[in-house]
């Protein structure tokens, strides 16, 4: 198999992984660089845990090889929470008990921060539509529904709600 | 008591417990999960020398496997071994022991695992399982339960009389049967022919899957001794523990299980499902960690299903709409290997009256082995498909004898005395109050106009109850520690599987104890060399059982710490008391921090040396009071350790133009002694209830001729968010169970109890039509509305 070094920038840091061309972002995120905060679930591309940022747009990254993210920014849930201050959008998570196992959450919450970056003021409709490739098995939803319109009030009221 | 609540979380009110027992604290896991920081067991890091293990799989339900050439495969380089059958002698199973870790001369499914690779990367592990050579003899499979009970079915296990079995399951040897429970209750021949009315009807509950997002893994490492440690996905820790260790013939005390906290269980992660593999292979390759990881497609025509049922029911009223009798035959899928249908079998038993007061019950409920994938516990463990058919016979027979369905199912349902279909007395239980509030919250009696003329409204109702169905004597343990500066560590062994057990044990703990909430901290990950004994995290069983062992232990620590001060203080430990982690004298004033005395206990007066000493304090809770039941009558003093009852009201659309059935909303109503966490238990209600629609509207796993038709989530569909009803309501209900701990009994399961039924008689009030046998799905809806002549 062959190898490519790459230069991608993760969370900030700008990093240089040795990478064989079928090794999808997903396994790169969680085995080379160590981020197991993004999950696995399916590896197809059909449940969502996996969503993190490619150049600021949510994608499942079981689907992305990494060779294709040389160059790159990607951002996972480990980015979300910046100096022990966590982003609205978790701290509405955990306010709604909107977790229960947690392993959707990660993919959840960037789907969520994705939308609320691009729509500050969502209706239930567009959040709906926003996670319905998250799947979760737990929840029943709802919580993480009410979660992400509070999280976008939030971010109205305090003007500081966005991923940076 | 808590009334009607709405999906927002707010401050419990008022509550006779101590603090914070009652209050909606947050959970003590949600930090963590939500910045990524949690560990699940794949995020575990082993290093370079771990290998990874891929399963070859039988592709016939039934075969004998004549040869196994794996010469291929082990020359292909990164192979470092292929295990088979021949490896792994010895049986396994939880109830009855009927299967090898590796099939050893026979494969009874398709997936059934056959051989096992470990090499240095997953692609050359898949790689090798193609150069691996089974020379398979093909046999005729059963694919139906009613056809293996047949006399002249193919024999699955002709060994079966030879088996190790629990002495509550009854296997019949020289049969496909690995356990038949009976109830003989009363005349049920006599009621039925005295009946006013009589409704018999048939139903056929397809197998789904559990469906966890994280799928299943399991990494074992085996020492130069042969000493085992297994990190896993796991519901059950000790069961894996005692399991593996006598199915290889270790001691139990040599194998270690550790397991981080799981991405959603529902059951299939209960016992040993795909662990066994993972340490089989280790063992033939000391030294380096194998991890096995299941793809999604495995997860689905693997992993234990939630089995098929095929149920018959007859039931009859007088006329006043008084329950006389029942008569039914549950044949249950319970598919290759008895596993945990065996005791399933036994659940839908001694539960088969329904949540009612029946004088007369006549049930014969068979465990039939089948050719299909192993049926497992799912959330419900056999209720939600038994009470689906049940309920809705009910609601029949109400209407048969034209009395409201609501107003039937209070008039009949169980009280504290009643006599059970076990002969078990009924304790103090709210279901009455369940069917009551729960009817209220969506306007029973009241129906809406639809939204659009293309469109029809309906409600239905649904009551449940279920009770643990687990080993008699399955039992709890716990220990705390406390830290110097007067916190403390709660050990356990039971399982942080979403649903917040670890958060109402450091509830109960901090109001056993008399310190704040944020004073305790788990000992996790569970891990069986240092957490203390606990069954499986299944059967809603952990609140109340584990809840017991954490308060024993927590009043354990504290007894020793009062006795302590008192001695100090001159005082009696009577007089003393802990309040928000201070030692405080009723009749002194006296007060103390727990700081140091907890851990270097205190100093005598004038530099005379100390007293006291590290606290340390330790609980256990075993029921001891569950007694066989009678094999031919399935009668007995206690069949169970207690039910818990509910109730779920649903109003639907149905629209005319595609058979879409659209849940507007749902009332859930559940007794569960004491809400430890209220809006814990509301957001348990909440995604059962979710869940339990997934499966009347979306979910089956399509069998045909053994194999799985749909294993991927596009194919087999699951709830999403755009799925999720927006009016749901969760109703707390608290009439305190005796033994539990601050009255509490559990609530997980129930919450998907009553929905299929609810949904079903909801469609036959919006249409006219009795849907019969989930999923309802647009398609056999509109089908039906077809039949019917409601549309053309
Ligand atoms: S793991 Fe990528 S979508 Fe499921
Ligand atoms: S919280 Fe378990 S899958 Fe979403």
């Amino acid at each position: 198999m062959a190898h490519h070094r790459i230069s991608v920038t993760v969370n900030g840091s700008v990093e240089s992984v040795d990478v064989p061309s079928n090794m999808t972002l997903l396994t790169m995120l969680r085995e080379k660089l160590g981020l197991t905060g993004t999950k696995n679930g399916c590896t197809a591309g059909e449940c969502g845990a996996c969503t993190v940022f490619l150049n600021d747009e949510p994608v499942n990254s079981c689907l992305v090889l990494a060779v294709e993210c040389d160059g790159a920014e990607v951002r996972t849930v480990e980015s979300l929470a910046r100096k022990g201050k966590l982003d609205p959008v978790q701290q509405s998570v955990i306010d709604h008990n909107a977790v229960q196992c947690g392993f959707c959450t990660p993919g959840v919450l960037i789907s969520a921060r994705a939308l609320l970056d691009r729509n500050p003021d969502p209706s239930e409709e567009e959040i709906r539509d926003a996670l319905v490739g998250n799947l979760c098995r737990c929840t029943g939803y709802v919580r993480i529904l009410d979660a992400v319109k509070d999280a976008a009030q939030v971010g109205a009221a305090s003007e500081t709600g966005g991923s940076r | 008591m808590d009334t009607v609540e709405t999906t927002t979380p707010r401050p419990h009110q008022e509550s006779a417990a101590p603090r914070p027992v009652g209050e909606s604290v947050t959970r003590l896991d949600a930090h963590e999960k939500v910045t990524g920081e949690a560990l699940f067991a794949d995020d575990l890091q082993f290093g370079p020398n771990m290998l990874y293990a891929r399963i070859k799989r039988s592709p016939h339900p039934h075969a004998r496997i004549l040869k196994i050439d794996a010469s291929r495969a082990l020359a292909l380089p990164g192979v470092k071994t292929v295990v088979t059958g021949q490896s792994t002698p010895g049986f396994i199973g939880l109830y009855l022991k009927d299967r090898h870790i590796f099939c050893t001369d026979r494969a009874r499914f398709v997936g059934d695992p056959v051989a096992g690779v470990a090499a240095t990367t997953e692609e050359i592990a898949e790689k090798a399982l193609d150069l691996i050579d089974v020379e398979y003899e093909v046999l005729p499979p059963v694919l139906d339960p009613e056809e293996g009970v047949r006399p002249d079915a193919e024999l699955l296990h002709p060994e079966l009389g030879s088996y190790e079995v629990a002495n509550f399951i009854f296997p019949q040897p020289g049969t496909n049967i690995p356990n038949l429970f009976k109830i003989r209750k009363g005349d049920v021949d006599k009621a039925l022919s005295e009946a006013a009315a009589v409704v018999h009807h048939s139903f056929r509950v397809p197998h789904v899957q559990h469906v966890p997002i994280e799928p299943h893994v399991a990494i074992a490492k085996v020492d130069e001794r042969g000493r085992v440690t297994l990190w896993g996905s796991s519901q059950s820790p000790f069961a894996q523990r005692n399991l593996i260790a006598s199915a290889l013939g270790i001691s139990q005390a040599d194998l270690e299980v550790v397991a981080p906290y799981v991405g959603g269980g529902f059951g299939c992660k209960a016992g040993v499902s795909m662990e066994a593999l993972a340490v089989a292979i280790a063992m033939q390759v000391r030294g380096r960690p194998v991890k096995l990881r299941l793809t999604r497609e495995e997860e689905f025509y693997t992993t234990f299903v939630r089995q098929g049922l095929v149920a018959h029911f007859t039931m009859a009223c007088d006329a006043e709409g008084n329950l006389t009798a029942m008569d039914n035959k549950f044949f249950w899928d319970g598919g290759a290997y008895a596993e945990y249908g065996v005791n399933m079998t036994r659940g839908a038993g001694y539960s088969s009256s329904g949540p009612y007061d029946v004088p007369n019950v006549r049930t014969d409920s068979y465990c039939v082995y089948t050719n299909h994938p192993v049926g497992g516990p799912m959330r419900g463990f056999g209720q939600p498909e038994m009470q689906c058919g049940l309920e809705q016979c009910i609601n029949r027979l109400a209407l048969e004898i034209g009395m409201d369905p609501m107003e039937f199912r209070r008039r009949n349902c169980v009280k504290e005395g009643s006599n059970l279909v076990t002969g078990m007395k009924m304790h103090a239980t709210g279901i009455g109050e369940c069917l009551e509030k729960a009817a209220e919250a969506i306007g029973w009696g009241h129906k809406d106009p639809p939204s659009a003329p293309h469109k029809r409204r309906g409600k239905g109702i649904a009551a449940m109850w279920k009770a643990p169905a687990m080993s008699p004597n399955a039992g709890s343990s716990a220990w705390i520690e406390m830290s110097e500066d007067g916190k403390c560590t709660l050990g356990l062994g039971g399982q942080e599987i979403g649903q917040g057990t670890f958060t109402v044990m450091a509830q109960m703990a901090a109001a056993a104890l008399g310190i704040p909430y944020d004073w305790v901290r788990i000992a996790s990950p569970v891990d069986t060399k240092y957490s203390p004994y606990e069954w499986q995290t299944v059967a809603s069983r952990l609140t109340w059982s584990m809840g017991n062992a954490v308060v024993a232990a927590t009043k354990d620590a504290r007894r020793q710490i009062l006795e302590l001060v008192a001695r100090s203080w001159e005082e009696t430990p009577e007089d003393l008391d802990i309040v928000n982690g201070n030692v405080i004298s009723a009749k002194s004033g006296r007060s103390s921090s727990l700081k140091g005395l907890v851990v270097y206990g205190l100093a005598r007066p004038g530099d005379q040396g100390w007293i006291g000493g590290p606290i340390l304090g330790r609980g256990s809770f075993m029921p001891t009071y569950v007694t066989g039941l009678d094999p031919e009558t399935g009668q007995g003093e206690r069949a169970v350790v207690h039910y818990t009852t509910g109730a779920q009201a649903i109003e639907i659309e149905v629209d005319l133009e595609t058979g879409r059935v659209e849940v507007l909303r749902g009332a859930s109503a559940f007794d569960m002694g004491k809400a430890i966490n209220p809006d814990l238990v509301r957001v348990q209600m909440e995604g059962g209830l979710v869940q339990g629609i997934s499966t009347a509207l979306f979910e089956s796993l399509q069998l045909q001729d053994g194999v799985v038709r749909n294993p991927s989530f596009v194919d087999y569909r699951i709830a999403t968010s755009a799925d999720a009803p927006r009016d749901m309501q969760s109703i707390i209900v608290e009439v305190p169970q005796d033994d539990g701990p601050f009255g509490a009994r559990g609530v997980g399961e129930h919450s998907m109890v009553p929905t299929m039924p609810a949904i079903a008689n909801a469609i036959h009030d919006a249409l006219g039509i009795h849907p019969g046998a989930p999923p309802f799905t647009a398609e056999k809806v509109y089908l039906a509305m077809v039949d019917a002549g409601l549309v053309k």
